[in-house]
C-alpha cells in the first residue's frame, strides 16, 4: 500500500506560523534580556509582519494539509482582527505589567500562541483542526487569566475559566464525534456534501447542537456565558482586553465556517438560524440587563461583551452572505472600541489595584482630558452612536437580519442598544458631570494625601494604544467605505 | 432703477441688527446709537427712491415684483422669496422707516439710563422689528407676509417684555367725593404683558393661518397677483370665509374687539416701542392687510360689513374707556384702539385709500403723542399717572407744545392732519350708512374730550406732586427734535389728502390709485363721491364743530369747573366703576379662558406628564434596572452552578435540534 505523501503548503498558513515563530523567539530572548519590555516590542514586530503577510497574500483561496485548513479571504480578514487585537493588547501589557510588577517574558509568548490558535481556528476546514486551534488558544488564555497569581481573584478566574472551558471543550468534542459518526468525516466540506446529498441523521443534528454549545461558550452566549464576568474581572486587564475580542472573534470565525460550510446547504440551515436567533435575543438581553447595575467597570464591560456577542449572533442568524460580512465588520469595529475601552481602564488602574469602579472615572475630563475624550468615543461607539464605527457594525448585522426576514430580531437589537446607552453613558456622566473623587489610599503603606484626586500615569505604550484605537474608531466610523468593501471581497473559500 | 433693489430697504436694518446684536455690547453705545437709526435712515432713502422710480413709470405698470430666490418648491407648492413694490407697499415702507427713524433717534435719549448691553439689545430688537415689518409690507405672497406677520409679533413680545424683571405696577385708587375709594386695576408687569400680547395674538394668527390655508386650497397659489386675478371666478361663499379668517388675524394684530385686550397692557414696554410698534406701525398691519387684499374684500360684502361694524363699535367702545384712564399711556393706548377702529370702518365701507390716509396721519400724530408722553415720563422718573402731574407746561415747553399739536390732530381740530383723514372716513361712512357715520361722530366727540382731559390734567393747573414737579426738566434735543419734526407732520400731514371740494387734488389717493385701480370708482375718481358739495361742506363743518365741542367740554370740566368730574363720578358711580374696570372684560377673559387654560396646563403638566407619562417611563426604567440586579444575583460565583446552568443549556439546545 503506497504511502501518500501529503502536500504541505506551509505558505498558506504563513501568518500563524510567523506568530508562533515570534513566540518561540520571545521565549528564547527571555533567557538573555533583562528589560522584558523589549520582548513586548519584539512580539509587536512579529504581529506587524504577520499582518503585512496576511494582506500581501490576498483573498485567493489556497487549501493546505489535505484540505484541513484554508487560506481564504475570510481567514485573512480574521487574521487582521486577531493581530490588531494582539498588537493593541501587547501595547497595553508593556506598561500595565510593569506597573503591576508582573513583567515576565512568557506573557508575550503565551499571548502570541493564543493568537496563533485563533488564526488557526479561522483557517480550519476540519473539525479536528478547529479543536486544535481552540485548545491552543484556550490553554494559553487559561494561563494568562491567572497571570496575576498573587491576587486570589486572578487565580480564581483562571480556575473557573479552565474548568468550565474544559467542560465546553468536551461538548465540542462530543459534537464532533457524533457528527463524524453520522457523516463519516470531520472535513467541513465533506460534511456539507454529505448533507446536501439529501442524507439525514438525527445523530448529526445532536452533534450540531453540541458543537453550537461549545462555540457558544467561547463567544460567551447565554446560557454559556456564566464564566465571563468573573473571569473578565479577575484576569489582568491587559488579558481581558485581549480575550474579550480575540476569543470571541475566534469562536465566531470557526462557528460561522462550521455552520456555513458544514451545515449551510442542508435542510438544517433554517434550524440553526432560528437557534442562533433565539440565542442572540437571550444573549443581548441578558448582557445588557445585567450590565445595568454594575459599578465595577471591568465587570460592566464583561457583561457588555456578552451583549455584543448577542448582536453578532444576529448576523449569524441572518444565515446569509451579508450576515457574514456584517459579522466581519462588526468584529473589526469591536476590536478597536472594546480594546480601546479596556486600554483606558488599564491606564486608570492604580498600582496594586486591579479594577476600576465608576467613581474612579469621576471628573476625568478635568484630570486627563485626552483619556476622557477617548473613553467617551469608545462608550458612544459601543452604544452604536453614529458616526462611530460601532454604529456601522450594528447597522450591517441588523440590516442583514431584516433582509433575511428577521425584522423582529433587528428590533430587539435596537431596543437592546437603547438600554445599553444607560450604562455606557453612565461612565461618560461620571467623567464629565461629576467632581473628581478624592483620593483615598486603599493600600497600606501609601502616603495619604486625601485632598488630591488619584493621579493617572499615562505611559507611552498604553497612550499609543488608546490613541490608535480612538483614531480607528473615529476614522472607520466617518469613512467606513474601505472596510465595508473589503469585507465583500473576503468570502468563505 | 433702485426699485429693483428694494430688498436693500430690508438689508440695511438687517445689517444693523446683526451688527448691533453681535458687536454692539463691545463697541459701546456711541456706535450703537449711530448704526441703529442710521440703517433705518438708509432704508427710508431706499424707499424714497423707490417711490420716485414708481412715479416715473406709467400708472398701470406701478407694481414691481423683485424675486430674490425661490424659497420653497415642494410638489406644486411654490413660494418665492419675492417682494412687491407698488404704491401701497412703498407708502408703508416710507411710514415705517420714516417714523421709525425718528423714533430710533428719540430712543438714543430715552434709553440713555440703560446699561450698555441692554442699550445694544434694545436697538437690536428695534432694527429686527423694522426688518420684520418691511418683510410684512413688501411680501408679494401670503406666506411671506405671514412670516413678517409672525416676526413683528415676536418683536412686539420681546420689546413689551424688555424690562422683564419689573413687577406689577399698582395704581392709586380713586377717592370719590363721598369718601369711597374706587380701586384702579394694577398695570400688568412687562413679562406677563408680553406673554398676554403674544398669546392673544395667537388667536388672531390662527385665523389668519387658516385663511392662508384656505387660499392655498382654493386658488392653488399664495401669490397676491395670481390670487387676486383668479378671485372673481371663486364662489362668493368661499371668498367670504377666506376674508373673514384673514380679518380674524387683523382683529388680533390691530387690537379690535374682542381681541383688543393686549394693547393697553403692551404699554408696559419702553415708550418708544409703544410709539413705533403699538401705535404707528405694527398695529396697523391689519389695516394694510385688508387694503392689500381689497380685491378679495370687494368681492365679500358681508365681510366688509363685519369689518366696518367691528371697526366703528371698537372705536366708540375704546373711546369710552379712555375717558376715565388715569395712566397717560393707557389713554393713548385706548385712543389707538379707537383710531384703528376708524381705519377698519374706512376699509369696511370700501374706502381703502381713506383708511390708508388715516393710517398715515395717525402714525404721525400718535407717534408724536407717545413720544411726548415718554418725554414726560423721562422727566418725572417713569411716573405716568396724570393725577400726579400738573403744571408741566411751564417746565417742559417743547414737550407741551408738541403734545398740544398731537392732541389737536387726534381730536380732529380743523386743518390738522387728523381732521382731514377722519373727516374723509366719516364722509365715506355717511355715504354708506348714516348710522355708522353717527357712531363715528360720537366717537370723535369723545376723542376730543378725553385727549384734552389728559392734556389739561397733565400740563395745566398747578403741580399736584411738588417733589416730582421740582424734579421735572425738559428732555434733551435728541428727544425733542423728533417731537418737533413729528409735530410738523401731524400739523401739515393733511396736505396729503385735501378734500376735493377745496379744489385741489387728493395727493395720496392719486398716489395709491394704481394699487386700487382694479376697484370700480375707487381711488382718485372716488373722491368725487355721491355727496353733493353742500352736504360735504355740511359734514366738514359738523366734524369741526364736534371736535371743538369735545375740546371745549374738556376745558369746561377740567379747567373752568374742576369740581365737576368728581361730582359726575359720584352721580354715575356704577358707570364710572364700569369704565375704570374696562367693562370687566379682562376679568371676564380671565374667568373664561385664562384660569381654565392654566388649570388645564397644570393638569397636563402634573397629572399627565409628571404622573402618567414620566411614571410609565421611570417605572419602565426602574423595572429594567431591577431586572438587571435580579439577573446579577444569578451570578453566584460558584462553578457548580455555572456548570449546571451550562448543562441545562446543552440539554435544551440538543433537545431543540432533536425534537424540531
Amino acid at each position: 500500500m503506497p504511502i501518500e505523501i501529503p502536500t504541505l503548503n506551509f505558505i498558506a498558513l504563513a501568518p500563524p506560523l510567523i506568530v508562533i515563530g515570534t513566540a518561540l523567539l520571545v521565549l528564547l530572548f527571555d533567557l538573555a534580556v533583562t528589560d522584558k519590555r523589549v520582548l513586548g516590542y519584539l512580539g509587536l514586530v512579529g504581529v506587524v509582519i504577520a499582518a503585512g503577510v496576511s494582506i500581501a497574500m490576498g483573498p485567493r483561496p489556497a487549501t493546505t494539509f489535505q484540505a484541513m485548513a484554508i487560506s481564504d479571504g475570510y481567514a485573512l480578514f480574521f487574521n487582521l482582527v486577531f493581530l490588531a487585537t494582539a498588537g493593541l493588547s501587547i501595547l497595553i501589557a508593556i506598561d500595565y505589567l510593569e506597573r503591576h510588577d508582573l513583567q515576565r517574558g512568557e506573557y508575550y509568548a503565551l499571548l502570541l500562541f493564543s493568537a496563533s490558535g485563533m488564526m488557526l481556528m479561522a483557517a480550519a476546514t476540519d473539525l479536528i483542526v478547529v479543536f486544535l486551534g481552540l485548545e491552543i488558544m484556550s490553554v494559553a488564555l487559561y494561563i494568562l487569566a491567572g497571570f496575576n497569581w498573587r491576587q486570589l481573584a486572578s487565580a480564581e478566574a483562571a480556575m473557573k475559566y479552565f474548568i468550565l472551558g474544559a467542560f465546553a471543550s468536551a461538548f465540542f468534542l462530543y459534537g464532533a464525534a457524533l457528527t463524524y459518526g453520522a457523516t463519516g468525516t470531520t472535513n467541513l466540506n465533506q460534511i456539507g456534501l454529505w448533507l446536501s446529498g439529501g442524507n439525514s441523521d438525527p445523530m448529526a443534528l445532536v452533534g450540531l447542537g453540541l458543537l453550537l454549545a461549545g462555540f457558544a461558550f467561547k463567544v460567551a452566549a447565554v446560557p454559556f456565558q456564566w464564566w465571563t464576568p468573573d473571569v473578565y474581572q479577575g484576569a489582568p486587564t491587559s488579558v481581558t482586553a485581549f480575550m474579550s475580542v480575540g476569543a470571541k472573534g475566534a469562536g465566531f470565525a470557526a462557528l460561522i465556517r462550521v455552520l456555513r460550510s458544514g451545515f449551510g446547504d442542508s435542510a438544517y440551515s433554517a434550524d440553526w438560524a432560528l437557534a442562533a436567533a433565539v440565542l442572540a435575543v437571550l444573549t443581548m438581553t441578558f448582557g445588557n440587563l445585567a450590565a445595568l447595575p454594575q459599578k465595577d467597570v471591568k465587570r460592566m464591560l464583561g457583561y457588555s461583551s456578552i451583549a455584543h456577542a448577542g448582536y453578532i449572533l444576529v448576523g449569524v442568524a441572518a444565515a446569509s452572505e451579508s450576515g457574514v460580512r456584517g459579522v466581519l465588520f462588526y468584529l473589526l469595529a469591536y476590536a478597536f472600541m472594546n480594546v480601546g475601552a479596556f486600554a483606558v481602564a488599564s491606564a486608570l488602574e492604580r498600582r496594586g489595584e486591579f479594577s476600576t469602579t465608576q467613581r474612579d472615572y469621576a471628573g476625568l475630563s478635568q484630570r486627563e482630558p485626552l483619556l476622557a475624550v477617548a473613553m467617551t468615543v469608545f462608550m458612544l461607539s459601543l452604544t452604536g452612536m453614529p458616526p462611530l464605527v460601532g454604529f456601522w457594525g450594528k447597522l450591517f448585522v441588523f440590516r442583514a437580519a431584516v433582509e433575511a426576514g428577521m425584522s423582529w430580531l433587528a428590533i430587539v437589537g435596537v431596543i437592546n442598544s437603547a438600554v445599553s446607552a444607560f450604562y455606557y453613558l453612565g461612565v461618560v456622566v461620571q467623567m464629565y458631570m461629576r467632581a473628581p473623587a478624592e483620593y483615598s489610599p486603599r493600600l497600606v503603606g501609601e502616603e495619604s494625601d486625601a485632598k488630591k484626586p488619584a493621579a493617572v500615569n499615562l505611559e507611552v505604550a498604553i497612550g499609543t494604544a488608546v490613541l490608535l484605537a480612538m483614531l480607528l474608531t473615529v476614522v472607520l466610523g466617518l469613512w467606513p467605505g474601505p472596510v465595508a468593501s473589503l469585507v465583500t471581497m473576503m468570502p468563505l473559500g | 432703477m433702485i426699485i429693483q433693489s428694494i430688498w436693500l430697504a430690508i438689508a440695511f436694518p438687517l445689517a444693523g441688527l446683526l451688527f448691533n446684536g453681535l458687536l454692539g455690547r463691545r463697541l459701546g453705545r456711541g456706535v450703537v446709537g449711530i448704526v441703529g437709526p442710521g440703517t433705518v435712515a438708509l432704508a427710508f432713502v431706499v424707499g424714497l427712491f423707490a417711490g420716485l422710480d414708481l412715479l416715473a413709470l406709467p400708472a398701470q405698470d406701478r407694481a414691481i415684483v423683485v424675486t430674490l430666490w425661490n424659497w420653497i418648491s415642494v410638489g406644486s407648492f411654490r413660494a418665492g422669496m419675492s417682494l412687491l413694490a407698488d404704491p401701497l407697499s412703498v407708502l408703508m415702507v416710507l411710514v415705517v422707516t420714516g417714523v421709525g427713524f425718528l423714533i430710533h433717534v428719540y430712543s438714543i435719549g430715552y434709553m440713555e439710563h440703560e446699561e450698555d448691553r441692554l442699550y445694544a439689545r434694545f436697538f437690536t430688537f428695534l432694527n429686527l422689528f423694522i426688518v420684520s415689518m418691511l418683510i410684512l409690507v413688501l411680501a408679494d405672497n401670503y406666506l411671506l407676509m405671514y412670516v413678517g406677520w409672525e416676526l413683528v409679533g415676536v418683536c412686539s413680545y420681546l420689546l413689551i417684555g424688555f424690562w422683564f424683571r419689573r413687577g406689577d405696577d399698582p395704581q392709586d385708587p380713586v377717592r370719590l367725593k363721598d369718601g369711597e375709594l374706587v380701586p384702579v386695576p394694577a398695570n400688568l408687569n412687562p413679562a406677563d404683558s408680553g406673554k398676554k400680547a403674544f398669546i392673544v395674538n395667537r388667536v388672531g394668527d390662527f385665523g389668519f393661518a387658516l385663511g392662508v390655508f384656505l387660499i392655498w386650497t382654493t386658488f392653488g397659489t399664495l401669490n397676491f397677483a395670481d390670487v387676486f386675478g383668479a378671485a372673481p371666478e371663486i364662489a362668493s361663499g368661499t371668498v367670504t370665509v377666506i376674508t373673514l379668517l384673514l380679518f380674524v388675524g387683523a382683529v388680533g394684530k390691530s387690537a379690535q374687539l374682542p381681541l383688543y385686550v393686549w394693547l393697553p397692557d403692551a404699554m408696559a414696554g419702553p415708550t418708544p416701542v409703544s410709539a413705533l410698534i403699538h401705535a404707528a406701525t405694527m398695529v396697523t398691519a391689519g389695516v394694510y392687510m385688508v387694503a392689500r387684499s381689497h380685491a378679495l374684500y370687494a368681492l365679500a360684502p358681508t365681510t366688509s360689513l363685519v369689518v366696518a361694524l367691528v371697526g366703528v363699535i371698537t372705536a366708540l367702545y375704546a373711546a369710552t374707556i379712555a375717558l376715565v384712564q388715569t395712566d397717560l399711556k393707557r389713554v393713548l393706548a385706548y385712543s389707538t384702539i379707537s383710531q384703528l377702529g376708524y381705519m377698519f370702518l374706512a376699509v369696511g365701507v370700501g374706502a381703502y385709500a381713506s383708511g390708508m390716509f388715516h393710517l398715515t396721519t395717525h402714525a404721525f400724530f400718535k407717534a408724536l403723542l407717545f413720544l411726548a408722553a415718554g418725554s414726560v415720563m423721562h422727566a418725572l422718573g417713569d411716573v405716568i399717572d396724570i393725577r400726579r402731574m400738573g403744571g408741566l407746561r411751564q417746565k417742559m415747553p417743547r414737550t407741551y407744545w408738541t403734545f398740544v399739536i398731537g392732541a389737536l390732530a387726534l381730536a380732529g381740530f380743523p386743518l390738522t392732519s387728523g381732521f382731514f383723514s377722519k373727516d374723509e372716513i366719516l364722509a365715506k361712512a355717511f355715504e354708506f350708512s348714516p348710522i355708522l357715520w353717527a357712531l363715528g361722530l360720537l366717537t370723535a366727540l369723545l376723542t376730543g374730550f378725553y385727549t384734552f382731559r389728559a392734556l389739561f390734567v397733565a400740563f395745566w393747573g398747578s403741580a399736584r406732586d411738588q417733589e416730582l414737579f421740582d424734579h421735572a426738566h425738559e428732555s434733551p434735543g435728541v428727544m425733542t427734535w423728533p417731537l418737533i419734526l413729528l409735530a410738523g407732520l401731524a400739523l401739515f400731514g393733511g396736505i396729503l389728502g385735501l378734500p376735493q371740494i377745496l379744489g385741489v387734488d387728493h395727493a395720496l389717493a392719486g398716489w395709491l390709485h394704481p394699487a386700487f385701480a382694479d376697484l370700480e370708482g375707487e381711488g382718485a375718481e372716488a373722491i368725487h363721491h355721491g355727496l353733493s358739495a353742500g352736504l360735504e361742506w355740511g359734514l366738514l363743518g359738523l366734524s369741526s364743530v364736534i371736535a371743538l365741542l369735545g375740546i371745549g367740554l374738556a376745558y369746561w370740566f377740567y379747567v373752568a369747573n374742576p369740581g365737576w368730574p368728581a361730582d359726575l363720578a359720584v352721580r354715575f358711580k356704577s358707570v364710572f366703576k364700569l369704565l375704570v374696570n374696562k367693562y370687566y372684560v379682562d376679568d371676564l377673559y380671565d374667568l373664561l379662558f385664562v384660569d381654565p387654560g392654566k388649570a388645564l396646563a397644570r393638569f397636563c403638566a402634573q397629572g399627565i406628564d409628571n404622573a402618567a407619562i414620566d411614571g410609565i417611563i421611570d417605572g419602565g426604567a426602574r423595572l429594567i434596572v431591577q431586572g438587571g440586579a435580579w439577573l446579577g444575583r444569578l451570578q453566584t460565583g460558584f462553578i457548580r452552578h455555572y456548570a449546571l446552568a451550562m448543562f441545562l443549556g446543552v440539554i435544551v439546545v440538543v433537545a431543540y435540534f432533536f425534537l424540531r
